[in-house]
């Protein structure tokens, strides 16, 4: 379970015995590598949980962190000390990967406040009527549809090119129904990084509708650029 | 422990290589032969009188068996590793060998070779081994550890089977790297480069595409792509297969059932295909067994046409790996070209369009050896994880999975847990529990793949929780952790959270060796390794001695002898008698040197007796030598490199 390291508790380094904090991965006293904590993403590069990241700022702490913690810089060293080089590599480019992510970044930290994000590949999302944001109701309706019409007609080996630019059309809307999805999100992002538990708490619900309906319009897109280029 | 070197090894489909450090430069260790390229090609010696084991022999000495005991040779058997019965056996359609007969569904594929049975890695360990010697002679001193390099596609259990060979093979296995990864730290590790740069790898068998950010000494693999079943050797079955068509249909005359004949028409092939990077036309000229000629020219237009769509099958890969990296080629600064097929002109005509690099006023990479860089690379890595050099302790690889991770979901789904291009080492958690009262035990599906349903993907393995404490249906909760390694190698762990309680795993992997069978397989000769050094080389040196005057005593009955000049007899003779002499001492140089000598005088005795097997193999003379039964259609990837026909 994931879980937030609001203050870290004290431990001994293996090493040389000094107690340091328990999210740092390496002792700040003698330098060694430390077992993986079992802090958050953000923790790994020292970070309070936020939505608005510098990502040249993250590119080059990740790089940082990667040459003192990569197991290429182990591969001599003992069984211990090994184990963890790995397991705490792991950890920071799991970390990186989700956290230069926008999408990612903020699925996971609505996840770490306890927030019920849907999955990304359910498919049945789509075909459940209650899933469908109200105002795109009738023109889903009609996508699908075309849709199926689309794929009929392929199986015949027959060409409809009125079909086809009327798919390509409701394509160029639903992405710029995406980005303005994205849009929103990162007005959001301000308003969650800024404000108190209260205005969090709002933002947070937002996001997490923000984020259905913008997993609605990706499944949406994706189907259309498959049937049209199957 | 006294820490050896650790030196780079590129385990290739048709040439194997090992380099290292020498000072600040990476350098390809020669075999004793002098050649830098040792033939991924393994051979039986004939069985001894006495019944006891017969002698392996790899490289050069075993090609030259191919066309006399087909039967007795393996090569290329890079293709074979990590593979299951059923891919093995739609692979074995294109070689000249054959699946043991008992081999069950579900166990590795055992190759019959003369009569003896080897896995995939068996055979790959005695090349290995060979490149192992080939360091501790040029060193003087055991070579224990080492970096193979793999393609960048391979997947769990290929990477796995080849971790294997390297420890039948005596050696601790430091680090997989991918090939394209390897190139791209030869070649950036003597300018301070930076930007954005792609690494085209068409090899014998297999095709990768990587791009990598470049910045700080930092290596990091963006995005990669390939087929592990892409490469010359198509080519090459290509051309084998239009000229036997041809031989068939204009003289009569069906080679496929002559495998000799077969490996000859190849090696014609290969030949006329490595003229057409230099030349605008080859010629095939092959005399038939009725005495009869086929002659056939091949102007490289034609050429560039008959190959066009084993090519274009690259240009997919490097288009998503681009998408994947989310950059245009125009956003690519530099790209590198590895790989013996990229000497192919219409090859590198493809990597300019699909790049648009003269369109920019740019050139691919192409000054280091494309047979030799994924090596030196190796020996780059090699020294970055021995930590003892300045000029890498700034250097770092950071290298990516090549396929996503996924577990197979009700219904046969999959669901997406690590996916491509992520950053290795890698992990995820997820989590389980049981769907009936009392359940003890959790099976879990391990694939790796892009499509959606399991069947589609490669199965990985089906782990087996067990021990989980009896409850009701739904209530533990068992934590499962994911984790690829730098390697890129899976590894589990599980927890029952609930009892706290290790669970036990059961690994079930779908393709693959287990511990034991491993530990089995390690060749007898590691046994002796460490014991005593000095001794075990100059035993070896003494086999290697003998085994070369016997075949000396058997060359002097062939036809071949009676060619030489009474001058080059002569020298055959004195080299003899020299060899007689250090092999009865115990000074370990002079014996080598001895062995090189006896290899330099019979130099002309080998070639022609290469020449007359070829022609008797056309002629289908060696085939009752060859035995009944090798009667398969063969259109076999080639075991020969282009060092030897000139």
């Amino acid at each position: 379970m994931l879980k937030v390291i609001e203050s870290a508790v004290p431990v001994a380094c293996w090493s040389c015995a000094v107690a340091h904090n328990e999210a740092t991965l390496f002792c700040p006293h003698c330098s060694k590598i430390q077992p993986p904590s079992g802090g958050d993403f953000f923790s790994v590069f020292g970070l309070k949980p936020c939505l608005n990241l510098d990502l040249t700022g993250l590119e080059h702490e990740f790089h940082r962190l990667s040459r003192k913690l990569h197991p290429d810089r182990f591969a001599r060293a003992g069984e211990n000390e090994k184990q963890w080089s790995l397991a705490d590599t792991a950890l920071l480019n799991d970390a990186y990967r989700t956290l230069k992510d926008p999408i990612h970044r903020t699925e996971y930290l609505l996840k770490l406040h306890g927030a019920e994000i849907g999955e990304e590949h359910s498919r049945k999302d789509r075909r459940d009527p209650s899933r469908v944001p109200a105002d795109l109701l009738e023109e889903v309706f009609d996508l699908n549809m075309q849709l199926e019409e689309m794929r009929a007609a392929k199986k015949m080996g027959e060409d409809d090119p009125a079909l086809q630019a009327s798919l390509e059309q409701a394509k160029a809307k639903f992405e710029g129904l995406l980005d303005e999805v994205d849009d929103s999100l990162r007005a959001q992002w301000s308003k969650w990084d800024a404000g108190d538990a209260g205005a969090r708490a709002a933002a947070q619900k937002e996001m997490v509708a923000l984020l259905d309906r913008r997993r609605y319009l990706n499944n949406l897109v994706r189907d259309v650029t498959e049937t049209l280029g199957a | 422990m006294a820490e050896g070197r650790v030196v780079g090894i590129d385990l290739g489909t048709t040439n194997s290589l090992v380099a290292y450090m020498q000072g600040e430069t990476p350098v390809v260790i020669p075999g004793v032969d002098g050649s830098n390229l040792v033939p991924s090609v393994v051979a039986l010696d004939p069985m001894p009188a006495d019944g006891s084991r017969p002698t392996v022999t790899v490289g050069n000495s075993a090609r030259r068996a191919l066309i006399e005991t087909p039967e007795r040779v393996i090569y290329s058997v890079k293709r074979l590793m990590g593979r299951g019965l059923g891919e093995v056996q739609c692979e074995l359609k294109f070689f000249p060998f054959k699946l043991a007969n008992d081999v069950q569904q579900g166990e590795v594929p055992r190759i019959q070779l003369g009569e003896l049975q080897f896995t995939p890695p068996e055979i790959s360990a005695y090349v290995l081994r060979q490149l192992k010697r080939n360091a501790e002679r040029y060193f003087g001193t055991p070579v224990t550890q080492a970096v193979i390099t793999v393609p960048a596609y391979f997947n769990d259990a290929q990477r796995q089977a080849t971790k294997d060979a390297g420890r039948m093979a005596g050696l601790q296995v430091l680090r997989l790297v991918n090939e394209p990864t390897a190139a791209a730290l030869a070649y950036g590790l003597d300018r301070a480069k930076e930007g954005t740069i792609a690494v085209y790898d068409l090899g014998g068998g297999t095709f990768d595409i990587s791009i990598l950010k470049l910045r700080d000494g930092i290596f990091e693999v963006q995005s990669t792509n390939g087929d592990t079943h892409l490469g010359g050797d198509d080519i090459d079955n290509l051309l084998l297969t239009i000229a036997l068509d041809e031989i068939h249909a204009e003289h009569g005359v069906d080679l496929r059932a002559h495998p000799g004949a077969v490996q000859a028409v190849r090696k014609a092939a290969i030949d006329a295909k490595i003229r057409l990077s230099a030349e605008q036309s080859a010629q095939f000229d092959i005399e038939l067994p009725n005495g009869d000629r086929y002659q056939r020219e091949i102007p490289r237009a034609v050429f560039e046409q008959l190959i066009e769509p084993i090519l274009e099958r690259t240009s997919g890969p490097c288009k998503q790996a681009m998408a994947d990296a989310g950059i245009v080629p125009e956003q690519i600064d530099e790209v590198v070209l590895v790989g013996g097929s990229t000497r192919i002109p219409a090859v590198r005509q493809l990597v300019d369009e699909l790049f648009h690099l003269s369109a920019r006023g740019k050139k691919p990479h192409t000054d280091l050896n494309p047979d030799e860089v994924v090596a030196l690379g190796a020996a780059v890595q090699a020294e970055i994880l021995a930590g003892t050099a300045k000029n890498t302790e700034d250097l770092l690889l950071l290298d990516v999975t090549p396929l996503s991770l996924g577990i197979e979901a009700l219904g046969g789904v999959v669901a997406r847990i690590i996916p491509r291009n992520s950053t290795i080492p890698a992990s995820a958690t997820e989590h389980f529990t049981t769907g009936v009262d009392g359940q003890t035990n959790v099976a879990i599906h391990v694939v790796q793949g892009e499509r959606e349903l399991a069947a589609d993907c490669r199965s990985l393995a089906r782990f087996d929780l067990k021990g989980i404490p009896p409850m009701t249906a739904g209530l533990p909760r068992i934590e499962v952790k994911f984790l690829i390694d730098a390697d890129g190698i899976l590894q589990v762990s599980a927890r029952e959270q609930r009892s706290g309680k290790q669970a036990q795993i059961e690994v079930k992997p779908t393709y693959g060796l287990t511990d034991e069978q491993v530990e089995s397989m390690i060749l007898e000769s590691f046994d002796h390794a460490e014991a005593d050094f000095a001794a075990r080389l100059l035993i070896e040196a003494r086999n290697e001695a003998e085994s070369i005057q016997s075949k000396v005593e058997r060359a002097r009955q062939h036809p071949a002898w009676a060619l030489l000049t009474p001058d080059e007899q002569k020298m055959v003779d004195a080299a003899e008698r020299h060899l007689a002499k250090v092999k009865a001492e115990s000074d370990l140089n002079a014996l080598r040197q001895g062995i090189m000598i006896m290899d330099q005088a019979t130099r002309k005795l080998a070639e022609l007796m290469m020449d007359a097997a070829v022609t008797e193999a056309i002629r289908g003379k060696t085939m009752q030598a060859a035995g009944e039964d090798l009667n398969e259609e063969l259109t076999a990837p080639h075991p020969m490199a282009p060092a030897e026909f000139k």
